[in-house]
């Protein structure tokens, strides 16, 4: 990778690592994030993504290699990185003595944002969150949801060059879910923004790009659908069974190589299943089919592909 | 200025407490008015020789709060938000350490009016009396940043016992003079005795600046040396 293509990048990441003790949060990690991108980490919890967001964000030191944040290095320049970057970081983050307005206040002063113009940006965020009502209320007064709600706000008062947002809609209604998913696709193109999720639908619907990461490696990087069509021509045969034993996987594996076990049955991945085979290989082990039906490759078979896991265990 | 966003918020923080607010002031008054009532007409504790140790005592409190502050948020998820701004090290002892000055404003002028029931009086000039104890309040808020970045929550009472113990020395309760030796040594190397001596020096004694100025110099150097302390700690701090 020459240097031209470093600068195009708002982040690069080359063989990031951290370590904690004898555990490795960030395994050597190389990625390149464009400028306008929203770039999605994809992985369960404790696969490395909030570590490599509090590395981007200046706030832990990476144990070898470098990243840089719009040019900027993440160990040399701190304070030029931090005044182009914004974080909704993944834990509830508010001032509980104050009150909406005032917490959207603090950051947008933090950031130096002008009076007037934070304050039209508050009005906007607070009814996008719809806390209008309770705006001028203490927070400590809030409900889980309402406190979650106002965090991801005082993310986005600041209109950053560069947004990461740490597990976002992390245990908020659909309806709220839906209204930020809707102010991050409006930022797409202007705004860079690095979005860790474990939620495979946001990634899907979100992302330009995302990287599948996993023990703190990325194992699969791409567009969501280059990523699917990576794992098969784009279809799925589940064949929900009774009975279906080790035995019977083995058996339908000379059939179609790319077969896996389920909790009610056997997922097939290929492009022509004939069901009358499947049946003709099941019945003398004793499996008996209830349904077979044919579905297209999701994020989920991605990274069940990739991992082994499945993600929302 | 970036940091008088957070100053504000810390500022509020401390004002929407009221019994917080009441405790810090009330306490150290509560305390002149007790010793006035029971200590008759012994000399040592009039309330002119009291005020200096009094408002020491009230000082060390507000250490304790703002150490005690700055420790609950640093182990907060805001404290982490508010890392990743644009702020530098001396950026967040300023924020943090700004808004308990008009709290120890208040807390002096508070003792001073209540000592006024009690005959007190300042011989020499109000305004040094005002300096010498502003430039002690920042010491033990500098202290407070320090130590609310250095210990935990549950732990920011024991490091506050200790500093407690030390002001002991400071002679606000005993004669140093009268008990010399090594402790009377140990205490001249502490800003605590140098602050009550300027402080009585001014209101008992009527002294000019000249008269407090090495006393005042060993306070202010202690102050210097804690606030670039403290911003070293919290340099250190921010990044894992």
């Amino acid at each position: 990778m020459n240097s031209s293509t470093h600068e195009a990048a708002a982040i690069h990441l080359s063989e990031l690592t951290r370590r904690f003790g004898e555990l490795t949060a960030v395994d050597g990690i190389d990625l390149e994030i464009r400028h306008g991108e929203l770039f999605s980490l994809l992985g369960p919890n404790g696969a490395g993504k909030s570590t490599i967001i509090k590395m981007l964000s200046c706030l832990l030191r990476p144990t070898s290699g470098t990243a840089t944040v719009m040019g900027r290095d993440i160990s040399m320049e701190p304070i030029a990185i931090k005044q182009v970057i914004d974080v909704s970081p993944q834990e509830t983050a508010i001032a509980e003595n104050l009150n909406a307005w005032e917490n959207l206040g603090l950051i947008a002063g933090l950031h130096g944002i002008k009076r007037a113009e934070a304050k039209e940006r508050a009005r906007d965020l607070v009814a996008m969150m719809g806390l209008t009502e309770r705006a001028g209320d203490k927070v400590k007064k809030y409900s889980g949801g309402m406190k979650r709600r106002l965090s991801i706000a005082m993310a986005l008062i600041s209109d950053p060059d560069v947004l990461f947002l740490d597990e976002p809609t992390l245990g908020l209604d659909p309806q709220s879910r839906r209204a930020i998913w809707e102010h991050i696709e409006g930022l797409k193109g202007s705004k860079t923004v690095l979005l860790t999720t474990h939620y495979l639908e946001e990634a899907d619907a979100l992302a330009d790009r995302l990287a599948i990461i996993d023990e703190g490696r990325i194992v699969a990087l791409g567009t969501a659908d280059e990523l699917k069509a990576s794992i098969s021509d784009g279809t799925v045969t589940l064949v929900e069974a009774d009975g279906m034993s080790e035995e019977a996987i083995e058996a339908l594996r000379e059939l179609y190589p790319d077969v896996r076990k389920v909790h009610n049955g056997a997922e097939i991945r290929a492009e022509d299943v004939d069901v009358y085979d499947v049946q003709d290989v099941l019945r003398p082990l004793g499996v008996q089919i209830r349904s077979t039906q044919h579905k297209t490759v999701t994020l989920d078979d991605v990274f069940l592909h990739y991992t082994g896991k499945e993600l929302r265990e | 200025m970036r940091s008088m966003a957070l100053a504000r918020r810390n500022f509020l923080d401390i004002w929407r407490d009221p019994l917080y607010v009441s405790l810090t002031i009330g306490l150290p008054v509560f305390m002149l008015v007790v010793l006035q009532l029971l200590s008759g007409v012994d000399a040592y504790f009039t309330a002119t020789s009291l005020a200096a140790g009094i408002v020491l005592f009230g000082f060390v409190m507000l250490m304790f709060s703002a150490a005690m502050a700055l420790s609950r948020d640093r182990e907060s998820a805001l404290f982490s938000r508010l890392l990743t701004a644009p702020l530098r090290p001396n950026d967040f002892v300023f924020a943090y350490s700004a808004p308990y000055i008009p709290v120890a404003i208040l807390q002096a002028v508070a003792i001073f009016v209540v000592g006024l029931f009690f005959d007190l009086e300042v011989a020499g000039s109000i305004l040094l009396v005002a300096l010498v104890l502003l430039t002690v309040a920042i010491m033990f808020i500098g202290l407070g940043m320090i130590v609310g970045m250095l210990f935990s929550y549950k732990t920011v009472p024991f490091a506050y016992a200790a500093i407690l113990i030390l002001t002991i020395f400071g002679g606000a309760w005993m004669d140093l003079s009268a008990i010399g030796g090594p402790i009377e040594t140990f205490a001249s190397y502490l800003p605590f005795a140098h602050a009550i001596d300027a402080t009585r020096d001014l209101m008992i004694n009527g002294a000019d600046f000249a008269t407090i100025a090495t006393d005042y110099y060993w306070v202010l150097g202690y102050t210097v040396v804690t606030m670039i302390l403290a911003v070293i700690v919290f340099r250190g701090r921010m990044v894992e």
